[in-house]
C-alpha cells in the first residue's frame, strides 16, 4: 500500500501486536500497521512514547514477551516470508539479514563478557570462519564503527567504555553478521547530544556505504529530519500520517503531524519570542483508546465523524504519501 | 598478578590477621568465662583427688596463673605454631586436628561442590520453565530438601541406602582391615562419603536451586539478553553463554557467607555417619571439656573459612569484571 520503490527490502502489511489479557478481550497495541522500507532506504517511525514504535521494531525480531502476541497480514523481508515464522527461520533471519540496535547500549551489552567476545560470537554465528579470522573481522568492525585504539578496546569490558563507545560497539555488533535491514530503537535517546550526533552521522554514513535499510525510531523530529528518507507518524498503535520526510514536514495533512511539528522548538533557541506549542492531553492507552479516531478528544478540527469510525489511511499521491484524517489540513500552495 | 591484586591481598591478609586475633583472644576469655577449669573436672570424674595433687596439676599446666598470662602464653604458642595441649587425649592439638582435618574438608568441599551443581542447575531448569509444571515439581521437591533437618535426611538415607537396600557403607570414612590399592582406597572412601555428602547438601541444594531461580528470572528480563536472542542466539547459548554467569553472581557470594555454616553441618554429619573428621573431635572435647582442644578447632576452623572467604572473593572478581581490586 505505502510502498515508494519497486522491491522493498521490508515489506509490513496489517501488523498487529495483541496484549493477551485472561479476563478482558485481546488489546491491539499496535494496531493494523503496514510500511516498507527499500534497500538503501531509512524509514522513520515517529510518535511520543506508548505509539508503539519499539513494539513494532520488536514484533518483527519476534523479541516480544509472551504475553504479547503478534499477528500480520503479510510480512516479508529480503523475499522471505516472516508473516509466521519458526523458531528456527527467525533466528537466522535475526542478526544476519536484519538486525536491531537498542536504545541503552549500557544495559544492552553484557556486563560479564569483553567487547571481544561479544563481538566474535556475533560473528562466527552467521560466518564459519576461525577464531582468529573472526577476531580480525572484529578488529574490522570496530575499525568501521570509528572506534578509536580499536585494537585495545577489544579486551575491554562494556563497563569500562563511554557511552558513545558502548553504542558503536552495538552497530558493530549489528553489523557482524553483515545484515541488509537495521531497526535503530531510539539508537541515540541514552546519549548526549554532542554524541547523539557522532552517532547518526555514523549510521548514515554506514547505511550509505553498504546499501542498508533502516527503519529508525525516534521521537525527535530534527533526528528524523537528518536520517530519513521517510517517515511514518504513528499515533496510539496506528500509522497516521506517512511520506517521504520533506512533503510531511512542509506540509502535514494530519493536525498531529502537524502539533509535532510545532512542539519542535525553531531555529538555535526560542529566543525570538515564539512560544512551542503543546499538544494538550495525552496518548490514550490502548485499552482506553477512544472507538473513532484515537486522536479525537486531543484534535481541535474533530468534528462528530471523527468520533464514529476510525479514518483509514488514504493514499494521497503515488509518491506514497497517506495520512488517516477525515479533516485533513489544506495542502499549503507554494 | 598486577600490583593491584598484590595490594589488595596485602590488605585482605591484614584483615584476617586482625579477625584471627579477635577470634584467639574472644574465644580463650569465653572459655575462661565458664566456672570450673580442666583438673575440676578431672578432680570431679576421678573422685579422689585432694586438693594438694590439684594444685599440682595446676601449677603443671599453667592453670594457676592469671588469665592474661595464660592468655600471653596462649599466643605466644600459637605463634609459633604450638595450640597446646590436650589433656584428654595426651598429644599436642595441632597434631590431634590435623589428623582430622583432612576427613572434614572432603566432606565440606564434595558437599559445597555437589550443593552449588545440583541447586544451581535445578534453579537454572525451573527459571527456563518458569511457571511450567517441571518448575513447579522442582519448586516443591527443594521445599522439602529445605523443610528437613541434616540429622533427618542422613538418618533417612541410611536406612534407606545402607540398611535395606545394602548399598552403601552405613559410616566411617574407608573400610578397616582390608589391604587395598590407592585406587582402592580412593574408591572405597567415594563410596563412603556419598551418604554423608548428599545429606550435608540437600539442604543447601535447596537454598542455591531457589536462590539461582530467583537470580536467573531476573537476568533473563535484562536488556543483554534479548540482545543476544536480536544476535540469533537460541536459547540455551543465551542461557548458557549470557545469564548463567551474572546470575552465578548471588549463589558465589552465598557460598562465602555459608561456608561457616557448613562446618557446623559437617558436626551433625560426622557424627550420624562415624567419620573422624573435625567436627566429632569439637563435640567430643565440648563434652570433656578439653578446653585446649576447643580453642584449636575454633581457631583453625575461623583460618580456614576466612581463606575460604578470601578465595570467594578472587573468583567473584573473575566472574563479574564491574568489581574491581581496589585499596
Amino acid at each position: 500500500m505505502i510502498s515508494a520503490s519497486p522491491a522493498p527490502l521490508l515489506d509490513v502489511e496489517g501488523l498487529s501486536i495483541l496484549l493477551k489479557e485472561k479476563k478482558r478481550p485481546d488489546v491491539a497495541a499496535v494496531d493494523d500497521v503496514s510500511f516498507s522500507v527499500a534497500p538503501g532506504e531509512t524509514l522513520a517511525l515517529v510518535g511520543e512514547s506508548g505509539a508503539g514504535k519499539s513494539l513494532t521494531a520488536l514484533a518483527l525480531m519476534r523479541l516480544l514477551p509472551k504475553t504479547l502476541g503478534v499477528a500480520a497480514k503479510r510480512i516479508t523481508l529480503d523475499g522471505r516470508d516472516l508473516t509466521a515464522p519458526s523458531d528456527n527461520e527467525i533466528r537466522a533471519i535475526r542478526g544476519s539479514v536484519m538486525a536491531m540496535i537498542f536504545q541503552d547500549p549500557l544495559s544492552s551489552l553484557n556486563p560479564v563478557l569483553t567487547v571481544e567476545r561479544q563481538l566474535v560470537e556475533a560473528i562466527r554465528l552467521h560466518e564459519p570462519i576461525s577464531k582468529a579470522d573472526a577476531r580480525r573481522r572484529a578488529l574490522e568492525l570496530l575499525e568501521m564503527v570509528r572506534i578509536p585504539a580499536a585494537a585495545t578496546r577489544l579486551a575491554e569490558y562494556p563497563h569500562r567504555l563511554s557511552g558513545g563507545m558502548r553504542q558503536r560497539v552495538m552497530i558493530a555488533m549489528a553489523l557482524a553478521g553483515r545484515p541488509k535491514l537495521i531497526l535503530a530503537d531510539e539508537p541515540t535517546t541514552a546519549l548526549d547530544v554532542t554524541i547523539s550526533g557522532q552517532i547518526i552521522d555514523l549510521l548514515m554514513e554506514l547505511q550509505r556505504d553498504l546499501g542498508l535499510g533502516m527503519l529508525f525510531i525516534t521521537h525527535d523530529l530534527h533526528v528524523v529530519r537528518t536520517v530519513a528518507h521517510r517517515v511514518a507518524v504513528m499515533y496510539s498503535g496506528r500509522i497516521v500520517e506517512t511520506g517521504t520526510v520533506d512533503e510531511v514536514f512542509a506540509t502535514p495533512r494530519h493536525p498531529y503531524t502537524e502539533g509535532l511539528i510545532q512542539a519542535r522548538p525553531h531555529g538555535s533557541f526560542a529566543v525570538d519570542g515564539h512560544r512551542l506549542r503543546e499538544i494538550n492531553g495525552t496518548v490514550p492507552v490502548p485499552a482506553a483508546r477512544p472507538s473513532g479516531c484515537a486522536f479525537e478528544p486531543r484534535c481541535a478540527r474533530a468534528e462528530a465523524d471523527c468520533r464514529a469510525q476510525v479514518p483509514p489511511l488514504v493514499p494521497d499521491n503515488d509518491e506514497g504519501r497517506a495520512f488517516a484524517c477525515f479533516h485533513p489540513l489544506q495542502e499549503r500552495v507554494a | 598478578m598486577n600490583r593491584h591484586v598484590l595490594r589488595y591481598l596485602g590488605w585482605r591478609l591484614l584483615q584476617s590477621l586482625v579477625v584471627i586475633a579477635i577470634v584467639i583472644v574472644g574465644s580463650f576469655m569465653l572459655l575462661h568465662l565458664v566456672p570450673g577449669d580442666m583438673v575440676d573436672i578431672l578432680g570431679g570424674q576421678r573422685g579422689d583427688m585432694d586438693a594438694e595433687l590439684m594444685a599440682i596439676l595446676r601449677a603443671r599446666y599453667g592453670l594457676d596463673q592469671p588469665m592474661l598470662v595464660q592468655l600471653f602464653h596462649y599466643v605466644t604458642g600459637v605463634l609459633q605454631g604450638d595450640l597446646g595441649y590436650s589433656y584428654r587425649n595426651q598429644t599436642d592439638v595441632l597434631s590431634l586436628i590435623l589428623q582430622r582435618l583432612p576427613a572434614t574438608i572432603l566432606l565440606v568441599v564434595c558437599s559445597v561442590i555437589v550443593a552449588v551443581f545440583l541447586g544451581t542447575m535445578a534453579g537454572v531448569i525451573a527459571a527456563r520453565h518458569v511457571h511450567r509444571p517441571i518448575d513447579v515439581i522442582i519448586s516443591m521437591v527443594v521445599l522439602v530438601f529445605y523443610a528437613t533437618p541434616v540429622f533427618m535426611t542422613g538418618l533417612g538415607l541410611v536406612i534407606v541406602f545402607s540398611v535395606k537396600l545394602k548399598l552403601l557403607p552405613v559410616g566411617g570414612l574407608f573400610t578397616p582391615g582390608v589391604d587395598m590399592t590407592t585406587l582402592q582406597l580412593v574408591a572405597n572412601v567415594a563410596k563412603h562419603m556419598v551418604l554423608p555428602v548428599l545429606s550435608l547438601s540437600l539442604f543447601y541444594i535447596a537454598i542455591y536451586a531457589r536462590l539461582a531461580r530467583a537470580s536467573m528470572l531476573q537476568v533473563l528480563s535484562q536488556d543483554y539478553i534479548r540482545t543476544a536472542y536480536a544476535k540469533g542466539l537460541g536459547t540455551t547459548h543465551v542461557i548458557i553463554g549470557h545469564a548463567l554467569r551474572n546470575a552465578l553472581l548471588p549463589v558465589v557470594t552465598m557460598v562465602g557467607l555459608q561456608i561457616a555454616e557448613l562446618f557446623g553441618g559437617a558436626v551433625l554429619t560426622e557424627t550420624i555417619f562415624s567419620l573422624p573428621g573435625v567436627g566429632r573431635l569439637a563435640y567430643d572435647a565440648v563434652f570433656e571439656r578439653d578446653y585446649p582442644l576447643i580453642l584449636g578447632v575454633l581457631l583453625v576452623c575461623s583460618f580456614v573459612i576466612i581463606l575460604v572467604n578470601l578465595i570467594i572473593d578472587f573468583v567473584y572478581t573473575l566472574l563479574d569484571p564491574r568489581v574491581e581490586v581496589s585499596r
